[in-house]
């Protein structure tokens, strides 16, 4: 692990950050009585969880952006698939706590008249069989996206476009009631998770522990591809595609792997992303959001892996702040927000530091 | 060929499908002296022929010079040795036992055969080394490159290979940060890294002072021998001071070959060359 992190400054300060506030929130939350200035609200918490899971999500674009130039405009389709394998365990998790109260069917199929559960959602009552969902969906849908669009050479735009039509298809299938992932709506109204109740402030913690580890965890890989060979054809690919074919390597199935690395990461992040923010609907699919986890990649600093963190964290705490004070706003400063950053900072907020440490 | 053609083909009672009958890629068998046979192939583009019943041999070890002007067809024939274009017929083949046409580019890389670009193309993010390192031959799976560690032998092969192009002094050196010239010897130097049987090179005079010219035809005749070379130039003083064998190429097909002492006598040539 040490040698991962060999040279990587920026890497071995984020690990450190990371490790402290994976240790000193859950004391402030759960150890420090609730009127001290100290104590963290479980709000916070799960707040901070959340950033968490949107850092993994960004580390995932930076890998496939930064590293290997493509530029996936689709991303959010990986991380909502994810997203709703969590969600259908923990829907089944509800039981007859429902609305409705059926044992064996979810309230949306009820309100639907359903007779019985889909094929598609049996299995998810087992926790394991749906983390194992939440990696393999989102893996195989990259696996055959990328297998056919990188043996037929799409590269550059036209790539963008295509992952943009990707998630933007799979958005409007979500919506339809008839898909069985509960259509506009989508899938809420969680109660526990492994018997843990989500309400709890313990469980919270744990989710927000496990968010970290998932983070610190997808970090070091990233690491470890990039570092590796493997990793230096990939920006050998960003330069210069034909080059690597001519010296030998099979271009599109290095892009494959990585793509479909890639994009269970995003699938894990989105798993951990749902039981904190306690829903997980359609609008995940929006093409809008997958431009956005993009932006948060370019204002952090691509090509640096905890660039795409900083980024995340910076743009999702501003997000917060501003839709809470200012709601209107928002889009208009993040659109600003990203007109500057490739205006004056075409390296990112770490490019800058980078700069400023260099001189200094 | 129609459709119903292509089926009867498919069909026919001895048909060895590829899949069964997998290439060898491993050993290039050239025990009749020739590396490269490129026979009666064509190719157009939207109706005009870049290449027209294109014939040649290159024999092991030989250091052959293509020339000819603007137009004559010599990249689309690197590209079709190299896999990138596909010719409309005519065979290719790399010793006696390779079909290059069947093959993609990074197999027929693996196989044996190098090409450098026209334009000087390197990986100017990573540095020299890193350069070399890539393009070292061996396996190139995922999973194999993800694992790859350096072993000393081929530390020291990398270094061979840095001394041979003369960059030794610039390894930690970003590639992008080299001269014009520089980057010219860096590529030659990793298609020496995948240890061609044959190299293919585009142009690697241009843009070059005459003390540089010097030095690339000293590093492309002593590549000869061990390794055959096909060299394309413009650059008629750099080819008679490299050649002992030329072809001159002219609207897709080969016109004159010999001695450039023999070519550029030949009537032909000088027609093309000069005019009526």
């Amino acid at each position: 692990m040490m040698s991962l992190l060999k040279g990587d400054r920026g890497g071995q300060i984020f690990l450190v950050l990371l490790t402290v506030l994976a240790v000193l929130i859950p004391i402030f939350n759960l150890i420090i009585p609730e009127g001290s200035a100290f104590h963290v609200s479980t709000y916070t918490v799960t707040l901070l969880g959340k950033y968490l899971a949107f850092a993994l999500l960004a580390l995932s674009v930076d890998l496939v952006w930064g590293y290997m130039g493509i530029l996936s405009l689709g991303h959010g389709a990986f991380f909502a698939l994810g997203g709703y394998a969590m969600g259908m365990y923990l829907m089944l998790q509800i039981g007859d706590r429902g609305v409705y109260g059926n044992p064996d069917l979810p309230d949306f199929m009820v309100f639907l008249n359903w007779e019985e559960i889909p094929w598609f959602w049996h299995g998810f009552d087992n926790f394991w069989f749906a983390m194992i969902m939440v990696a393999l969906v989102p893996g195989l849908l990259a696996f055959i996206f990328g297998a056919l669009a990188f043996r037929s050479r799409v590269t550059g735009v036209y790539l963008s476009i295509i992952t943009q039509a990707l998630t933007y298809a799979l958005l409007l299938a979500f919506f339809r009631n008839e898909m069985g992932f509960g259509g506009n709506n989508g899938l809420t109204d969680f109660k526990d998770i492994l018997g843990f109740s989500l309400q709890s402030d313990n469980t919270r913690i744990a989710l927000f522990i496990a968010s970290a580890i998932a983070l610190a965890l997808g970090y070091l890989s990233c690491r470890a591809i990039v570092v590796s060979r493997l990793g230096r054809v990939a920006v050998a690919i960003r330069d210069s595609e034909d080059r690597v074919r001519f010296i030998g390597y099979r271009v599109d199935r290095v892009k494959l792997a990585i793509f479909t690395f890639s994009a269970v990461l995003a699938g894990v992040a989105g798993a951990l992303y749902v039981p904190q923010v306690g829903i997980i609907n359609p609008g995940e699919f929006s093409p809008l959001r997958s431009i956005e986890l993009v932006v948060w990649v370019a204002i952090g600093g691509r090509t640096t892996l905890y660039g795409a963190v900083l980024g995340a964290f910076i743009v999702n705490y501003s997000k917060t702040y501003l839709t809470g004070v200012a709601p209107e706003t928002w889009l208009f400063a993040l659109g600003a927000l990203f007109v500057f950053v490739t205006l004056y900072l075409p390296n990112g907020i770490v490019g800058l530091l980078k700069r400023k440490g260099g001189k200094a | 060929m129609s459709a119903l053609d292509k089926f009867r083909e498919t069909m026919r009672r001895d048909q060895v499908f590829d899949m069964v009958n997998k290439q060898d890629y491993s050993e290039v068998d050239t025990s009749h002296g020739q590396i490269l046979y490129v026979e009666d192939v064509t190719v157009s583009f939207d109706g005009f022929k870049a290449i027209n019943e294109l014939n040649f041999y290159i024999e092991v070890g030989e250091l052959r010079c293509m020339i000819g002007p603007n137009g004559a067809g010599k990249t689309t024939m690197m590209d079709i040795i190299t896999g990138k274009t596909k010719p409309d017929k005519g065979t290719v083949w790399f010793g006696q036992n390779i079909n290059l046409l069947k093959m993609t580019e990074p197999e027929i890389a693996q196989a044996g055969v190098g090409r450098k670009f026209q334009k000087p193309t390197v990986f100017e993010h990573h540095n020299i080394f890193e350069n070399l390192e890539m393009a070292m031959a061996g396996n190139k799976n995922v999973w194999a490159t993800f694992r790859a560690k350096i072993s000393s032998e081929q530390h020291d092969r990398i270094m061979s290979v840095m001394d041979t192009i003369g960059l030794t002094e610039q390894s930690t050196q970003r590639a992008g940060a080299l001269s014009h010239g520089q980057k010219q010897w860096l590529e030659i130097g990793m298609l020496l890294m995948q240890n061609p049987r044959l190299l293919l090179v585009d142009e690697p005079v241009a843009g070059m002072t005459h003390q540089e010219m010097d030095k690339t035809g000293e590093l492309l005749t002593s590549l000869a021998g061990e390794h055959s070379v096909v060299v394309v130039e413009h650059d008629m003083d750099f080819v008679r001071s490299i050649a002992n064998k030329v072809s001159v190429l002219h609207q897709g097909s080969i016109l004159a070959e010999g001695t450039m002492d023999e070519v550029q006598n030949n009537q032909k040539v000088i027609e093309v060359y000069l005019g009526e």
